[in-house]
């Protein structure tokens, strides 16, 4: 009974969603305000009844109802009930209500925090998110219904994949989803400021923060995606340029692109017509990633059932709303005109590079991404890309964007003189390059690689310190830490933001550079030694859990005969799909990991292990968090709610942080 | 306004391209071993230890070589395939047993059937190295002088054995 309300609370919501993306937008059209008020009242509609589908599924997780399809086919009575309820997002159909429901949660957001804006401007952004969700409702209701029985029913369930039985990957998804379906707040922006016609630096202001929260979660998305592979693939590696985790990083890159270039719209009125194209290209690519995921046109590890029926019906979406908004750009574009003008040296013109250095690393994972379907589809040959591809033009591409990082913020808007940054920027210039060139070797080795690395990170970090010595400088307080806490808010979200790269780029670099791996067999008593850790493997011992059975690993790690801590690795096979999986132990630390992972038993109790030691590993997720943590930052600026309470009261009001920041 | 139309020209290209890809199988790779001798081999049996089995012991007869392993999910979904094509006897379907454990592997045979005349043990998966074996199931059919014909990556089907792999097999006779 529960499983088809749920069922019928979807179809509701589907009525629902057909009207909202329905009539608000001819109401908008055509002057109406009756029609245009539909909007809100339907956007909270729609999350209700989206949430009781939710829930509904929930419970059938929870009391275990092997008689509905999805629930029998993703979890199993000895899973304990968070998985079970994680299950819910652990297969295709379940995701699918999970996009739909986050979308619900979006238009909500919306709903409460739009009063100050125009009502055909609401009208139409709820109306084309309304129209979005139709799109995911009908898929949904037609090839993938999460609420479809089983009979007779099954009298266990297969279980839910080992693999994303992990606190990470229960987290991983939502905070993706909440990255992706954040776009759709800012593509629709886009799209009603395309059929209204009015694209100025107020539109721009509006889309800002909801832009950025959208990128902050799905930075800490994609930062969970990896840490989890690094820890729970045993192959201690952390980015794979999969298919899968590419699809999640091009919106990333599109995404970054557009702050950037929101916020020349918003403070100089430019890039108007590319901000656009930036907008509705990060939700698209969105939409592709859930393309290439679920269609199955391309391989991964990520496999998920594929059925043709469901690529095409994407396929067609895809078609309809890129195509659609496509269409719409080129035909109501051209009359947006463009912004303020401004010289070959300014700030502009460094966020324009930034932004085109963003856009073709965007193009160039899309590019790797799909080359093997384009081959194959012209019939010229199986191919796959790999990480080299990547690896060499990513280098060449970020080079310059992240050089630019450090000048951008310095140089002044409209007009900026070289010689001039040239001065101000001479001593970090001189400071980075020379440690960036002696610090290997104090570290013990040189490489090109890794003194570019370090190089880009102290660049990142001394340009920062001359900016925020600089603005202090401008203002008059009496102590420094007043002065510093007179700057913005905004101001300081982009130095964490920017500070946030730093760090990953030191992580990526000292990993890259120094990690130490050792495959070795190790008898039970025997010591393997890396990176001055000393690793006695004393054995393994079987351990039960609720739906596995593991043989546990026990390892002595000791650095200079002191002792440092006891790791335990496992090697897990959950009984239900027989598969065996690989608990890697980690001991963490600020500078090192440790790493132990078991490979193979072999004879007389020695088994097959894999030692790593891998400096400074965990700033790469710490940059991740940073970057996320100064979005959020720059979201709390006052500048943003002042703006609202002013446009409520229709009074100017002095806005102090109208300056020069970016983030 | 030809400028603002870029964006919509690339993805209709792009779009396109998807179409194509929607009704290709990625999983379908070509073997580099297609055309090459089956790679030799000495491994123990998995009924009876002390005997071997070599792919020369095959040489004159067209023979398909089964990888498989009883923790492989697929290899449940194409046994009944290889049990049906194991009673019609049309051609002998020989076994490999891949990085698996004998009680486990017998245990399996006892209990879904057991198509093959016999099994080979490749219990580290060095066997499955030399042949390139990129996930269980797999299927190679051989010809009499034992060269490589086809490879099947993933579980066989109903359809496939008809319209593929026995005309194939068929037609090696003949030569």
């Amino acid at each position: 009974m529960i499983p088809e309300i749920g069922h019928f609370a979807l179809i509701l919501a589907l009525c629902v969603a057909v009207v909202q993306g329905t009539l608000p937008i001819y109401g908008a059209a055509v002057g109406s305000s009756a029609l245009m008020s539909i909007a809100k009242p339907a956007a909270r509609g729609q999350f209700i009844l989206v949430l009781l589908a939710f829930c509904c599924l929930g419970y059938a997780f929870a009391a275990k109802d092997f008689s509905v399809l999805y629930v029998a086919a993703t979890s199993n009575s000895h899973l304990p009930l968070h998985y079970r309820l994680a299950a819910i997002w652990g297969a295709h159909e379940g995701s699918l209500l999970l996009w739909t429901f986050i979308l619900t949660i979006w238009m909500v957001a919306v709903t409460l925090f739009s009063s100050h804006l125009p009502e055909a401007m609401r009208a139409r952004i709820l109306g084309v998110m309304g129209l979005v969700s139709v799109g995911f409702l009908l898929f949904m209701l037609t090839v993938s219904n999460p609420f479809e029985r089983l009979t007779p029913a099954a009298a266990d369930g297969r279980d839910l994949n080992p693999l994303l039985q992990d606190p990470g990957m229960v987290m991983h998804p939502p905070m993706l989803y909440m990255g992706y379906v954040g776009f759709s707040v800012a593509f629709a922006f886009a799209i009603a400021a395309l059929l209204g016609g009015n694209l100025d630096a107020a539109w721009a202001r509006w889309s800002r923060p909801w832009t950025t929260v959208a990128w902050c979660f799905l930075t800490v998305g994609i930062a969970l995606g990896s840490g989890w592979a690094y820890y729970e693939l045993g192959w201690g590696g952390w980015w794979f340029w999969d298919p899968v985790e590419n699809a999640s990083f091009m919106p990333w890159l599109a995404g970054t692109a557009l702050i950037h270039s929101l916020a020349v719209t918003d403070k100089r009125g430019g890039f108007k017509v590319w901000t656009v194209l930036l907008a509705i290209m990060a939700f698209s690519l969105s939409l592709l990633g859930t393309f290439l995921v679920r269609s199955g046109v391309l391989t991964s590890v990520h496999a998920f059932a594929t059925d043709p029926k469901r690529g095409l019906f994407i396929l067609v979406f895809l078609a309809v709303v890129i195509g659609g908004s496509l269409l719409l750009y080129a035909w109501r574009a051209p009359r947006v005109g463009l912004g303020g003008g401004f010289d070959l040296v300014s700030r502009e013109s460094m966020l324009l590079a930034n932004n085109v250095l963003l856009v073709v690393a965007m193009g160039s994972v899309l590019l790797g991404t799909l080359y093997p379907l384009f081959l194959d589809a012209l019939g010229l040959g199986k191919i796959s890309v790999g990480p080299p591809y990547f690896d060499t033009v990513f280098v060449p591409l970020m080079t310059p964007a992240i050089f630019l990082m450090g000048i951008g913020p310095i140089a002044q808007w409209k007009k900026a003189s070289l010689p001039e940054l040239a001065m101000r920027l001479r001593w970090a210039f001189g400071a980075s390059v020379v440690t960036a060139l002696l610090l290997p070797f104090v570290l013990g080795k040189w490489t090109p690689l890794l003194s570019l690395g370090l190089l880009l990170s102290l660049w990142i970090a001394t340009t920062t310190m001359v900016n925020i010595r600089e603005r202090v400088s401008h203002l008059v307080g009496n102590s420094l830490m007043s002065c510093l806490a007179a700057l913005p808010r905004a101001y300081w979200g982009m130095v964490l933001a920017h500070c946030g790269i730093a760090i990953f780029i030191v992580g990526v670099t000292m990993v890259k550079g120094f990690e130490v791996e050792k495959d070795l067999r190790m008898n039970v008593g025997e010591t393997a030694t890396i990176g001055g850790y000393t690793f006695r493997f004393d054995g393994t011992q079987e351990v039960k859990g609720p739906n596995y059975l593991a043989a546990r690993g026990i390892f002595n790690v000791t650095r200079n005969g002191q002792d440092v801590t006891m790791m335990y690795p496992e090697k897990r096979r959950y009984y239900v799909q027989n598969q065996t999986m690989t608990e890697a132990a980690i001991d963490s630390g600020l500078l090192r990991d440790l790493y132990v992972s078991l490979g193979e038993p072999l004879e007389d109790g020695a088994w097959s292990v894999r030692l790593y030691h891998k400096p400074f590993i965990n700033w790469i997720w710490g940059g991740c968090l940073t970057m996320a943590l100064g979005g959020l930052m720059a979201v709390s600026d006052r500048r943003y709610r002042l703006a609202r309470r002013r446009e409520r009261q229709e009074e100017p009001e002095a806005i102090r942080s109208e300056d020069t920041s970016v983030a | 306004m030809k400028r603002f139309l870029l964006p919509l020209v690339i993805f209709v290209v792009l779009v396109g391209f998807l179409a194509v890809g929607l009704t290709l199988n990625p999983r379908e790779v070509p073997s580099p071993l297609v055309g090459k001798p089956a790679p030799a081999f000495l491994l123990p049996q998995l009924h009876e230890q002390d005997k071997t089995f070599s792919p020369s012991d095959m040489a004159g007869q067209v023979w398909l070589l089964n990888v498989w392993a009883s923790w492989c999910g697929g290899c449940k979904e194409e046994h009944p395939v290889l049990m049906r094509m194991a009673k019609a006897g049309e051609v002998p379907i020989y076994g490999m047993d891949y990085k698996d454990r004998r009680d486990e592997a017998l245990t399996w045979l006892r209990r879904h059937g057991n198509p093959y005349p016999l099994t080979a043990v490749d219990e580290a998966g060095r066997i499955g190295i030399d042949y390139g074996v990129y996930g269980v199931p797999e299927t190679y059919v051989i010809d009499k002088q034992g060269v490589i014909r086809y490879k099947q990556i993933g579980p066989l089907d109903d359809e496939l054995v008809a319209k593929t792999i026995l005309p194939l097999v068929q037609e090696l006779r003949n030569k």
